[in-house]
């Protein structure tokens, strides 16, 4: 199991109480009592860790390799994924996965950002980094749900769309307006859940949405903090100081009403407990969906229009 | 009698002075003579060419001649006699160094005549150029931003810009006539915080869509910015969906959107409404991209093609409609705004 630096503490009493734990085996000695009033002290610490965590920890949790990707979630949540590729103009987008599957007996369209678990998976998945192809694969697959009245379901984790000739060449600005423009008017449910790293244009792309959701632990910025502390304090070594200032968290994010939902993660961050936080996932959506569903297209798409035209805080 | 023999005394040091400097001038002329002869028949004789010729040996002599200098007496104070020149007169061309005068460039419109460069320009001035004078009224000229994120010293330097500038945000709207033509028009500020996008771009960006949403008139957006606005957050962020989804409004009512990229148009402003016109024009070799060049340099780790997101690469790319010339820009968006009216 991976430890973050705040967690240090807490792993050295873990380890601990493990040591005890077999002593107590080993020498046949009665050490329950003990072992199980560390155990709640364990379990304190990390709750007050948990709830204390600056930005710059969020950070490091949405970035962990063992961070369940959405992959991790489709299969657990949804059955019958069917997934469909390529953007019909230059290729397919290993970044961005998108197909069909079934969800409490109806179906929906999933369009997620995907990282991989190691570093092999990472490159095939360019670190989760779409090119303009993967965006105009998502509005495919979303101008797809819309004809056939599927609501879509989009999951973003991605540190930004990628920044290469190719994707210059390609129009990756191009690609994200388009996607911006579209999804505002596409005639069916749209939720998207932030569950690692919402970086930029390039996970705004996919969170023009009825539902904006983030995971507990999840950022979503402007940003990288690496970009930010280079464009402003010059130095790209700063990030720690920057994401403090970004507010990035999904806590100061639906404080600024920018999101409409956290989802709370298991203690310890979502990997330490997949299951259980793909369970958190599906009962917030099939309550969701319903009620979605049973929504006008017309008042849903007002709702949608007026969500992120009152975003902005201005003096005149 | 003491100065008397002073003066003589100095008087004779003097003419001994002179006459010193007459010898020694004499001596160096002859060393030169003799030493040019010297040259002079070393090179006859490698190539064989007779010494008869004086007027040859005249020539060859004057061009080694040492030649005279002028001797210049310091001015003192460096710069207090020199002639001035009025700051501001002349402006040197970045691209071909030519010096243009401003009265000329002006007369261009910021265009160097030379080799084409399109100097960049104001929102007021862009107006100018564009409207049609004494039709132009501006929508919410007051409006300031508000620090959403508390952003350290951001709101000090919106006050100190908004003073040097004369400008409350990076943007100016408003509505007025292009040759008679009416439309509603957009036109961004480099010059205010590299014209980045936060919530007041966004907000008066939005509004002026939605205007001419409602009266089902034309918007010409003029854009020109370096993308979001850092000290703004993720409020900067909204303002790319808020633009977009009302440039959707305004295109499901079957008006006609025309953005001009001027440069610079990078980030979130290309990755938002200025990709989305129904006919896309372009300043000639504009910057036009979504990541920094930098950014991409330090991705890839290799030298970028020559001229890389300049409007003539997104031409090429098929990504804008037509690159106009700033002087030809009016006359293009009326003939644009006549076939759709």
């Amino acid at each position: 199991m991976v430890t973050l630096p705040f967690e240090k503490h807490m792993c050295e009493l873990k380890n601990k109480i493990n040591d005890l734990r077999d002593l107590a085996k080993n020498k046949n000695i009665d050490l329950a009592k003990e072992t199980r009033q560390m155990e709640i002290k364990l379990y304190n610490m990390q709750k007050e860790a948990y709830k204390n965590l600056t930005a710059w920890d969020k950070v490091s949790i949405a970035r962990l390799v063992e961070r369940p990707t959405a992959l991790d979630y489709i299969n657990r949540i949804f059955d019958c994924f069917i997934e469909l590729h390529g953007d019909r103009y230059y290729g397919d987008d290993a970044a961005i996965v998108g197909g069909i599957a079934e969800f409490n007996g109806t179906y929906v369209t999933i369009i997620a950002q995907q990282k991989g678990n190691n570093t092999k998976e990472n490159i095939k998945r360019n670190f989760g980094m779409p090119n303009p192809e993967g965006y105009r694969k998502a509005l495919r697959l979303m101008k797809q749900a819309e004809k056939f009245n599927r609501p879509v379901i989009c999951l973003v984790d991605t540190p930004g769309a990628y920044c290469g000739l190719g994707a210059e060449e390609r129009g990756q600005g191009e690609a994200i307006a388009r996607n911006l423009m579209e999804i505002s008017t596409l005639k069916t449910p749209v939720i998207s859940i932030v569950i690692g790293e919402g970086g930029s244009g390039g996970a705004l792309a996919m969170a023009v949405a009825d539902e904006v959701w983030m995971l507990e632990h999840a950022v979503y910025s402007i940003l990288s903090p690496e970009g930010f502390a280079s464009i402003l304090y010059k130095d790209a070594c700063l990030a720690k100081e920057a994401a403090n200032t970004m507010k990035i968290t999904a806590q100061d994010l639906i404080n600024y009403g920018i999101i409409d939902r956290i989802i709370k993660e298991p203690l310890g961050g979502a990997h330490t407990n997949v299951d259980a936080m793909a369970t958190c996932i599906k009962r917030n959506l099939a309550e969701t969906i319903d009620r979605l569903a049973r929504e006008s297209i017309e008042s849903l798409l007002t709702k949608r229009y007026y969500k992120f035209r009152k975003i902005g805080k201005v003096v005149e | 009698m003491g100065t008397l023999i002073l003066v003589l005394l100095v008087k004779s040091l003097k003419i001994f002075k002179k006459v010193t400097e007459y010898i020694l001038e004499f001596i160096n002329y002859m060393f030169n003579a003799m030493n040019m002869g010297m040259y002079f028949h070393f090179i006859n004789y490698i190539m064989g060419m007779s010494l008869e010729r004086g007027s040859d040996m005249f020539e060859f002599k004057r061009i080694f001649q040492k030649s005279r200098y002028i001797e210049v007496k310091n001015l003192g104070n460096e710069g207090e006699k020199k002639p001035t020149i009025p700051s501001g007169m002349w402006v040197k061309c970045k691209t071909c160094g030519k010096i243009l005068y401003n009265k000329d460039l002006a007369i261009s419109i910021m265009t160097c005549d030379n080799c084409r460069t399109h100097f960049r320009i104001g929102a007021r001035e862009r107006i100018k150029y564009t409207i049609d004078t004494g039709t132009f009224i501006e929508y919410d000229q007051s409006m300031i931003s508000d620090n959403p994120i508390d952003f350290e010293g951001y709101t000090d330097k919106l006050k100190s810009l908004r003073d040097r500038t004369l400008l409350n945000d990076a943007v100016i709207t408003g509505e007025g006539n292009i040759n008679g033509q009416d439309t509603v028009i957009a036109v961004m500020d480099s010059n205010f915080m590299m014209g980045s996008m936060g919530c007041v771009v966004g907000e008066k960006i939005t509004r002026v869509i939605e205007r001419a949403t409602e009266a089902r008139k034309p918007i010409i957006i003029f854009t020109s910015s370096g993308g979001a606005r850092m000290q703004e957050g993720i409020f900067s962020l909204m303002q790319m969906a808020k633009t977009s989804a009302a440039i959707a409004r305004h295109n499901d009512k079957g008006c006609l959107y025309i953005t001009v990229l001027t440069d610079p148009t990078t980030g979130g402003v290309t990755a938002s409404f200025a990709m989305l016109g129904d006919i896309i024009l372009a300043e000639p070799n504009a910057l036009i991209g979504f990541a920094g060049k930098r950014v991409i340099q330090q991705t890839l780790k290799q030298e970028l093609p020559e001229g890389f997101q300049r409007s003539e690469f997104l031409l090429e790319k098929g990504f804008i409609d037509k690159i106009v010339d700033r002087k030809a820009m009016k006359g293009t968006l009326t003939e644009i705004l006549k076939i759709h009216s």
